[in-house]
């Protein structure tokens, strides 16, 4: 599976358009990470462990895409955007949508 | 009397420590950056069609929180207003990092460039009062990769 977030790949040609594929993922944060960035909050600096927790929903998201793709029988999704938004207090969704498309 | 000495602590301890991540996040940007130069980020969307090339979405991103100390000036900047210098140095070293992860990424696919590159800015973490916690940026794009 192909996934780029460029409108067209050099070289080749799309054969299909299937329309709009889309994944979401919900994620709260665990308390054990919130009293560690209240310390960073003090001292400044990265949060790792918010930084491994947001990668890996974006990562779930992107997988979710890629399923409904395979689902409509698509060989690549073009043009990809990834969005976060925060639901709730403490939980934030990532969102990743794209064009499903076959390739020759 | 007590609140007021850790109040104190506090900004000595986010003033020491935060100032000393700072420059030594700068340090390693700029070293990282010369180092990563052969492989450009651009923002055009349309890759030339010469040649037939490979695809791969590649993205970075990183999480940064500012200090106690800069939170504090940045709340007496709200009282007269003006350029808030330490945001505008947190996301400036967010933004750069999130781009320099991203070229991480494009180097292990063997990448030359990066095109149709986006940045994405979220505050995650709202400290107290609603203020600016934490601020996470991701940086995405397509690598092209020579056949």
């Amino acid at each position: 599976m192909l996934v780029t977030n460029i409108e067209i790949i050099p070289g080749k040609r799309i054969t299909k358009h299937l329309g709009l594929v889309q994944g979401s993922s919900v994620r709260a944060k665990h308390i054990g990470r919130d009293i560690m960035a209240g310390l960073k909050n003090i001292f400044g600096g990265e949060l790792k462990g918010y930084t491994e927790l947001l990668q890996e929903s974006r990562e779930e998201a992107t997988e979710r895409m890629i399923q409904q793709a395979e689902a409509v029988g698509a060989n690549a999704v073009l043009n990809v955007r990834f969005s976060t938004s925060s639901v709730a207090a403490g939980a934030a969704e990532l969102f990743a949508y794209g064009t499903a498309v076959v390739l020759e | 009397m007590a609140d007021l000495t850790i109040f104190m602590v506090l900004l000595a301890l986010g003033y020491g420590f935060g100032r000393y991540a700072e420059l030594k996040h700068y340090k390693s940007i700029i070293r990282r950056e010369k180092e990563f130069r052969d492989i450009p980020a651009v923002t055009t969307k349309f890759p030339p069609l010469s040649k037939a090339v490979d695809a791969e979405l590649v993205s970075g991103s990183v999480v940064i929180s500012v200090d106690y100390f800069k939170r504090f000036i940045a709340g007496l900047r709200n009282l007269i207003g003006g350029r808030v210098t330490a945001y505008e140095l947190l996301l400036d070293r967010a933004r750069r990092e999130a781009i320099l992860r991203m070229k991480e990424e494009a180097r292990a696919f063997d990448g030359h460039i990066i095109f149709n590159v986006k940045l994405e800015t979220s505050s995650i973490h709202k400290g107290r009062k609603n203020g600016v916690g934490a601020v996470e940026v991701m940086a995405y794009g397509t690598v092209l990769i020579k056949q």
